[in-house]
Parts: C-alpha cells; structure tokens; sequence
C-alpha cells in the first residue's frame, strides 16, 4: 500500500441556490406531446370552483438548469460510492448497480398492482423466491414482505404478537425493551398498544437473564432484544432469555438490525426467536438513499403465521401464485398494495448475487470491525470489552480530558474524507463512538479509517481545538442547529423585502 | 466475490493482526451449538449476467405489451430520464439519512425543496420530509389530529381508497380510536348531511380523499364548515396529486396526506412510493417524520439541518410522534427533480391532458348501448361507468385484446357491482382509448 | 447564578417561590445549564391542575426533552407566554424572567420536603462530583 495516499483533498465545488430562486417566468425543462384528443375546457368540465389558476413560486427552469441544480447539489453529499460510511447500526455497505438496473426494467418497474395476478406471476415469483430465501436465512416459518422499513415492520411484529396473545384471551401490558435499543422500539410499542419498560443491562452491557426472570411476569407481552445488541455485542444467553419469555407466555421479538452479523453464521429462529424483522436496506443491500425507501419484512415461528398482515402470497394449484387480500386472524393491512416491491426485487437481486457465499460478506464484515477494534484500542477507550461482531463501540472517555466530545471527533474525520461513525448512541455509553465499516472495506480503506483516527486521538491530545471546531473543509461550517430550532424555517418564500437578508 | 474487496492474503493478515487463529474464533460468542454447519440452501452465486436474465424472465411473465385502465392511487404519467439520472447519481443513492449535515447539504437542500413543492402544491404552510405512502400517511395525519385534538373518534368517508382504510382501521385497533364510516351520495361525494348528523365534539378528525377513490373532485366547503365547528381536524388525503395541477388545493384543511407516486415514481407493483403530510405551522410540533430547515453556518452562510427531531423517536422514544424512521427519502428526490422538471406550465399541460383524455375515454365509453356514467359529479382522470355485464367478464374478454381493463369496483363496493372505474393519463393515446371503447362494445354484445 | 434564598427547589431542579397565596415555578440554572440552548417549552394553560411530582410541561433543547415536575400541586393561574417566542430566556435568566407558570397550590405545607438555596447547592455540587466522576 501507497502510505503516501491520503484519504481527503480538496475540491472545488459549485455554490447553488434554491431552484426557485433561479425560476423565470416561460422556461421549461419538459415537454408533452400534442394532446391527440378534443381539449376539454376546465372551468367546463370540473366547475369554476374547482378550478386553480396557477402554482405561485412552482420553479420555471430549463432541462440542463435542472440537471446541474442537482448534480451541484449531489457534490455536497458524502456516499458509499466515495468511501467508507462507518455509521454504527446502518450497514452502509455497496449498493450494487446492477440491483438498479434490474429494478428499472420493463415488466418490473411498470407493473400495475391490481393488474389481473395471471399478468403478475414474474412479480409474485420474485416475491415467492425472496420468501423462501428470507426464511432460510432466519430459521424462520412464515413471513411477511409486506412493511415499509425496519420501524414499521417491528410494529407489524408487536400486533403479530397482540393479535395471538388476544386470540388466547389477553393481548397483555408490558414490552420490555433494553436500554441500549433503538429509539423506534419504544415508538413502535406505544403504537402497538403496549406500555413500555425499560430494563437495565448488566455490567458487561448483556440483558441481565438473572432480573429478567423476575421482570417477566404474566402481564409482559414480549421482550424486544436487539442481536447483536447495539454495542454489537452478540447476546449469548439468548436461547435462555427465550425460554424464560416462554415459560411466562411470552414472545421473543428480535430487531435485526444487526443481521449483518449473523446472516450465514447464525439462524434467529434456532435461537428461540419467535418474531424479527430484517432491514432490507441494511443487511441487504438495498440504497439508502439519504433515508430511504427501504423495506422491513418480519419473519415468524408457526403460531403467529395466521395473524400475518394482507394479502397473503399463497400457491395454487399448478404452482400458480395469488395474493390473498382476506384472512380471519389477519391483523388486517399496514401499507397499501404489495409492499415496497422495487426495494424486495433489489434485495432479491442481492441475495442472488451472493447465493450461499453470503457468508463471507458476513465474516468479512466481522473482520474489518475488528481489525479496526484491534488497532485503535488504546488510543480510545473500550468501555465493553466483550468480543465485537460487526461493528465496535469506543467511548470518547480519554478525549473528554481534553474537552474534545464524540461529536467533535466525528465532525473532525469529515476533514479526514471520512463519513462519521454513530455518535452518542447507544444511550448506555456517555459519548458513544460507534463504528461499523461493513464487509464492503477493503484492508486499505480500513488502514486509512484507522490512520485518521489515531491522528484525531493526537489532534485531542496536542491541540484540541481543531477537533472542537471541526470541520474545516466543507462547503458549510457548523450549521446553527438551536437558531433552525427556535425560529424554523421549513421552506421557501418568494422574496419579501425583509428577508433578503438571509441570502 | 466481485462485491468483496479482499484478497485471501489479506484476510489472513487481518486475521493475524488481531491475533485470531482463524474466522471461526470470531464467532466465538454464538454458542457452538447454534453455529450453522449446514450450507445455506438458497440459489447462486449468481454472476451479473445471470442476475439480469432471471429477472428479465420474470418481467417477461408479467403484463408486457399490454395497454391498461388502470388507477385506483398507483398511475402511469410520462417520467423524464433525466429524473432516473439524477437520482442514480451515488452521492444520493448511497448516502445515509443526513444527519451529519456538513457532508449532507445536498439532500437536506433537495429536501427543503421537496417541503416546499409540497406546501405549493397543496396550499399548506409546512411539509415534512415524507412518509411511506398515502396510506400510511393518512393514517399519521389522523393520528396527528388525535394528538392535537385529545379525541379519539375518527369519521372516515367511504369514497376514501378502501386499503387507505383498511391501514387505518388496522393501526386504530389497538391505539383506542374508533373508526366510523361516511356514506357518499348519488353523485358519488360526501354525504355532508350524513357528516353533519354524526360530527360531534368527540371527534378529532374527517377526512375525506379529492379526487376521492371514485375519480370524483370534493366540494370542501360543506365539510369544512361542520367538522371545525365540532371542533375536529379536517385531514384531506390526495391520491393523484398530478389533479393539483388543475384542481384547486385543500387549503381549507388542517391536514393534507397525499401519495408522491405520481411525480415521477413508476407504479412498481406499488412501492416504494413517496407519502407527504401537510399541515399548519401551528401544528409542526405534532407532525411526525423529518423536516428539514433553513438555518446559517459561523461564518453565515445559508445552509440546512434536520430540525426540530424532539419530535422523534431516536430522541423522545415511547413520546414520540410516531415510530417512524426510514422514511422515502430517494423517492421524495425524485418527486422533486421530477416536478422541477415538470415545473409550472408542464404541471399544469400534464393535468390539462388528464382531463381531456378522460373526458374523451368516458364519451366515448357513453356511446356504448347500455353504458352509464356512475356519478355525476366532476372528475379528473378516473371516473366510474356502470356497464350492463359483469365488470369480471368484460375485462376476461379485454384481455385477449392485450387490454387491461377497468377496476371492478364490486369486492370493495358491494353495492357497485357491474360498475368499473376507468383511469386514464396523458400517457393513454386516442387510438388506445378507442380500442378500449371499441373492445368493451364487442365483449358487451357477445353471448354470454 | 445565585440561587435566591427565598426559594425552594426540587431534586429534579425546578424552583418554587410563593408569595400570597400565589406560587411561582421555574427551573433552575443548573437545569438549564444542563440541557443547553433552549429551543422550545411547551406549558399547561390557566385553569390546568398540576399534581405533584406528575409532569405538567416540556424543555426542548436541539437534541434532549425534559419533563418538568410539579413541585406541588395547584391550579395554573398563568404561563409565561412569552417564552414562546423566547425561549432563550430560560438560558439567561432562569431564576427571573423565564418563570414558566403561577399556580395557586392547593396545600402549602408539600412545599416543606423541598430544599433550601444552600442545600440544594450542596445537592447539585454532590451530582456535579457524581457526573464527572
């Protein structure tokens, strides 16, 4: 390796205004063709009190105006494409092109979903291959495709396991939930119906199997447990945990975030896992695209399969495939139509890929975390020391000496050409650094990731300033997050006299 | 494996730098009994090429080569390529969700644009950064409007998309609101009296769809009017939001929650689309999902952060607005791009064809023996037709034609057996339509 | 910041000053010290019952939320409006201007659990020692 090369360098990028700001009055970017039928007279046929007159500020641009406004705008933005994108619990792995370009063909992206389902069999085939692979990978018997994204799918899990718990004769009170969850399970029980507890972990940031014992009482519907926890930290009395929920009549809910550590290596449902969700747009590749879409399917044991939301993908005779839109137990729809399926055809296309190697995207994951666990132990503080999956969790503990925060270092790796890593979550860590580099880093990119923190770890150390006023080098500095608090402004206005002072 | 960027040599050297004997020790944590042995029985590794053709089978196993009448919220409009190139540019199809705003800006500015497109086209004061789709948007604005109200009563209109209420009724099962429904009239809107007779103080929101799921445009005011006197939020939900173009907004509303499909999104057998939330400054606080904003960095230049994320669950967790967290962020972009293309003549000509086109799909259909038009009131790019014959049977018959025909509106409206709902767009030519009226004639006049 | 001796404070870190009948409450600048730049408070209107120890309001900052406990419980005679607008108010003058809302308490004597300017001083340097420990 070249130690000469250096992650970051400058560039010069383009300044770009607001699109409306750049709108005049006649230019257009897009044109129809001729109407090829009688014009019919608006005011006419929809009345004169329906009738709108115009848009006031809709942007009048041209095509090549439109194209740059955007590719400007992209110049601002970190990527996957640029390098490494070490956000704990995200999985930012390579989004494969060819999963695009598949997603786009005639036949896929133009389908209709209430065509008739005899035109629809490649789309339910899609559908039906994703199923069965999804199951074998989780250990699981039954599932769903239908949710929109991981929080989604954690609620369309807790009413899986309302409705069953109900069907028994008492849907229950309480979810317990970790204190180093993700913020959406508490959000998702609470919608769910459920109030929520909050247990402790234990010293080691494990579930503490000895409370819980006690915790699981015949009000507790389930417990929702992140595998590996958000510490990364794969919970090794969890087979235990299942059978204490069990005993009580409760389920086991598994966020699986975290499937990127396991998918290969370990099956949730052999774990006594009774209900999980997969984030298709982490472990399984499918763009994140500054926040989405992104797809949530849950996977189920046996008992909460007639519960499963609509419709329901069944076989026919002859091998055909149908979407059921009606079951008695079903805890009815949660999106309409057939799920986010351009993101379940990306995931397919993925998995496909991969076939049964996707192991090795596993253990290469586990690899990288670790060699970079190994090289930078010591220059920051480990406050779990139990071995890491695929992503590790340091503590800003030694740099607050010197009044440098997690934040500070994060913002500082900016100037370093790096995306920072997961700041101050999880909760149970005060200054939390939570690095995931995914199986999608080669050694070198690794190398460099640890260079550059070793170097901020020195910049805390020496001269903590240019960490705390980190970043030096993007297009905007630190942005004023308490002034778009407390007076927000959440869109554009035509110019006022007052307010051309904000540019 | 081409997706994996290392060599055996330096997976051994990693290895040995973290002083691991091999992998396996890695995985040291799971319990050896649960380890899988076993390989995994699903296909592959499947080259590029072979990923290609297996969906390039599967597409060629769908609708190809057929024309459709197709609607019902999911619609084919003309789309740019130049919206597909934008959004495939990897610095926004491989970034994360922007909350390192420094290295971001390009997404929260394409997001502020989005709010702000949102606001113009549905006449409201503030736009979120989106949700998954109008079903599920609709749902969040009436558990909006429970927040903002404390009540827990929801009036719905029966001429709302019935899997919008079908989402609903299945998050309101366990949240305590209860669901009650509003009967439409013989020209096929909102039965006000209806409304009127049963809009009580109780209740925290109506909400009512425009163009409704039968193509029909709403008449606000005599909705408007009763529902803020018992004190209720009045949510309109939008399933074609290219009517906008044409038809005048929901301004009266509390709330708006529209689908984004149409701008620039394909059908996709019905995701990933794009879900928006409108509303009032006055009710931001109680809006779910992100919202991007305008702020100034140290040095003063204008630049834009997620704000005001106390609403949300990575910070108020169990008090949060909703669960939600990915949200349909590369979707959202594209609408933008999309309607930035569009932009405001190219909107307003796109609406304008809509409503011709069906205005020439229903006259011609009426001059079918035995055709009827449903309702009577204005429409904009669907409308409902009663034919003489089952709708089931008729469309059998267009399908040998190539032609996807009308929605049958009998499973979700038992009292609209025989009646179909027809959609079409710009992108539906006269020669198609006349096919369609010339296909549905003959099927009419087969035996039975 | 002073803490002024008339006062009495909750461990939760919110003030109470009664003077007539009519008490006032706020929180402390150990409080607001600790949340940072106040961005947003959300208060009960005039008529509302406050309980003890029960939450009867919100401190927003950029990235944190904090209950506000009732120091005792009473009926809200006023909220301070304008920390609506300025909420930035609560950073510079807790103890004053930031006052959040006037309550007429239903029984005076809650207020004898709560602690005095110097033993509240004492408490918070004791959770300061903890915090940085």
């Amino acid at each position: 390796m070249n130690k000469k090369i250096k992650k970051a360098s400058r560039h010069t990028n383009q300044s770009e205004g607001l699109i409306f700001e750049k709108s005049s009055p006649g230019k257009r970017a897009f044109e129809l063709p001729p109407l090829d039928v009688p014009v019919a007279d608006p005011a006419k046929a929809l009345g004169a009190n329906h009738r709108r007159a115009g848009i006031d500020g809709f942007p009048e641009v041209s095509e090549i105006e439109v194209l740059r406004h955007f590719t400007r705008l992209s110049t601002w933005n970190y990527a996957i494409d640029l390098g490494m994108y070490p956000l704990g619990s995200c999985t930012m792995k390579y989004n494969p092109r060819v999963n695009e370009f598949i997603a786009r063909l005639d036949g896929i992206a133009t389908e209709h979903p209430y065509q008739p389902q005899e035109l629809s069999q490649g789309c339910l085939k899609i559908l039906r291959l994703l199923e069965k692979c999804l199951l074998e990978i989780t250990g699981m018997d039954a599932i769903t495709l239908q949710p929109a994204a991981g929080a989604h799918g954690e609620m369309t899990g807790l009413l899986l396991i309302r409705a069953y718990l109900q069907k028994q004769g008492n849907p229950r009170k309480r979810v317990l939930i970790p204190d180093s969850a993700h913020g959406t399970n508490p959000a998702t029980a609470v919608i769910a119906g459920y109030e929520v507890e909050n247990i402790k972990s234990e010293s080691h940031g494990q579930i503490d199997v000895e409370k819980l014992r006690d915790q699981v009482t015949g009000d507790v519907a389930a417990l929702m447990i992140t595998n590996p926890s958000t510490l990364g930290i794969f919970e090794q009395r969890i087979p235990e945990i299942a059978e204490i929920l069990h005993a009580k009549g409760a389920l086991l809910y598994m966020d699986g975030a975290n499937m990127n550590a396991l998918t290969g290596v370990t099956r949730p449902g052999d774990l006594g896992v009774d209900v999980m969700h997969l984030n298709l747009h982490k472990t399984f590749s499918t763009p994140h695209g500054g926040g989405g879409p992104g797809a949530g399917p849950v996977a189920m044991k046996k008992i909460l399969e007639p519960f499963r939301p609509l419709p329901i993908l069944v076989e026919k005779e002859g091998g055909r495939l149908a979407l059921e839109p009606v079951r008695p137990d079903s805890i009815g729809r949660v999106k309409a139509f057939a799920g986010n399926f351009g993101v379940l055809v990306r995931a397919l296309a993925y998995i496909l890929a991969y076939g049964p190697g996707v192991r090795q995207a596993t253990e290469d994951a586990v690899l990288n975390a670790n060699y970079i666990r190994k090289q930078l132990e010591g220059a920051y503080e480990l406050p779990y020391s139990l071995p890491s999956m695929h992503e590790v969790v340091f503590s800003d503990a030694i740099q607050k000496k010197s009044g440098v925060s997690t934040m500070d270092i994060a913002k500082r790796l900016i100037d370093y050409g790096f995306h920072p890593y997961t700041t101050a979550f999880p909760l149970i860590v005060p200054g939390a650094l939570m690095i995931e580099p995914t199986e999608s880093e080669s050694m070198e990119e690794c190398d460099l990731f640890i260079d550059a923190m070793k170097a901020i770890a020195e910049e805390a150390a020496t001269k903590p300033e240019i960490v705390k006023t980190a970043p030096h080098t993007t297009r905007v500095r630190r942005l004023d997050e308490v002034g778009a608090a407390r007076k927000p402004i959440l869109r554009w206005k035509p110019a006022a006299p007052q307010s051309e002072a904000a540019d | 494996m081409r997706y994996l960027p290392k060599s055996p040599a330096e997976r051994q050297e990693m290895l040995a730098a973290i002083g691991a004997k091999s992998i396996e020790e890695l995985f040291s944590s799971i319990p050896d009994r649960f380890r899988l042995r076993a390989t995994l029985d699903i296909p592959g590794p499947y080259s590029e090429a072979e990923v290609i053709q297996y969906f390039k089978d599967r597409a060629a196993e769908n609708s190809n080569g057929y024309t459709s009448f197709l609607g019902a919220g999911v619609y084919n409009h003309l789309r740019s390529v130049v919206t597909d190139a934008i959004i495939q540019r990897g610095e926004f199809l491989t970034s994360y969700t922007p909350y390192q705003a420094e290295i971001t800006q390009g997404t929260l500015q394409a997001i502020f644009e989005f709010q702000t497109l949102m606001c113009q086209l549905t006449g409201q004061e503030v736009a979120n950064a989106s949700m998954y789709d109008g079903s599920t948007a609709t749902t969040e604005a009436v558990l909006m409007a429970e927040r903002l109200t404390g009540r827990q009563r929801v009036l719905v209109a029966r001429s709302v998309h019935p899997e919008y209420r079908e989402v609903l009724k299945t998050y309101a099962k366990n949240s305590g609101l209860r669901v009650e429904e509003i009967p439409f009239t013989a020209s096929g809107t909102v039965d006000a009296n209806a409304l009127q007779a049963v809009v009580k103080d109780d209740v925290a929101a109506v909400v009512v769809q425009s163009p409704n799921f039968f193509g029909v445009i709403e008449s606000y005011a005599p909705l408007v009017d009763v529902t803020h006197t018992a004190g209720a939020m009045f949510v309109v939900a939008i399933a074609e939001g290219v009517s906008l173009g044409l038809v005048r907004p929901p301004a009266e509303a509390d709330i708006v929650a529209m689908e984004g499909q149409s701008f620039g999104l394909p059908p996709s057998y019905g995701g990933p689309f794009a879900g928006v939330i409108a509303s009032r400054d006055r009710f931001v606080r109680q809006m779910p999902g992100r919202l991007a904003g305008q702020t100034t960095d140290s040095e003063g230049q204008r630049g834009f952060v997620l704000t005001l994320a106390t609403r949300e669950q990575h910070i108020r967790r169990e008090k949060a607005t909703s669960n939600i967290c990915t949200n349909q962020a590369l979707c959202a972009l594209a609408a933008t791009v999309h309607l930035t293309l569009l932009g405001k003549e190219g909107l307003r000509e796109m609406a304008e064809q809509n409503l011709s086109k069906a205005q020439f799909a229903l006259s011609e259909l009426l001059k079918i023996p035995g055709v009827r038009r449903t309702f009577d009131a204005p429409f904009f790019n669907e409308f409902t037709v009663e034919l003489p014959r089952s709708v089931k049977i008729v469309n059998g018959h267009l399908l040998r034609d190539k032609i996807i025909g009308p929605l049958a509106l009998g499973t979700p409206y038992p009292q609209l057996t025989k009646h179909a709902l027809v959609c079409v767009t710009e992108t539906t030519t006269r020669a198609e339509i006349e096919r369609f009226a010339n296909a549905v004639k003959l099927a009419l006049e087969r035996p039975i | 910041m002073a803490y002024p001796k008339n006062y009495r404070y909750t461990k939760e870190h919110e003030w109470i000053n009664v003077e007539g009948g009519l008490a006032t409450i706020g929180i402390t600048d150990y409080a607001q010290h600790e949340l940072g730049d106040v961005v947003f408070v959300e208060l009960p209107k005039p008529g509302a019952k406050i309980e003890l120890g029960k939450s009867f309001g919100t401190v927003e900052s950029v990235k944190a939320v904090s209950e506000i406990y009732a120091p005792a419980a009473g009926e809200v005679i006023e909220a301070n409006g304008e920390l609506q607008n300025t909420p930035e108010k609560i950073n510079t003058d807790p103890h004053g201007a930031a006052w959040l809302i006037k309550v007429r308490l239903t029984n005076a004597t809650e207020l004898s659990g709560l602690m005095d300017a110097s033993a509240y001083e004492a408490y918070i340097a004791a959770s300061g020692k903890e915090a940085s420990a």
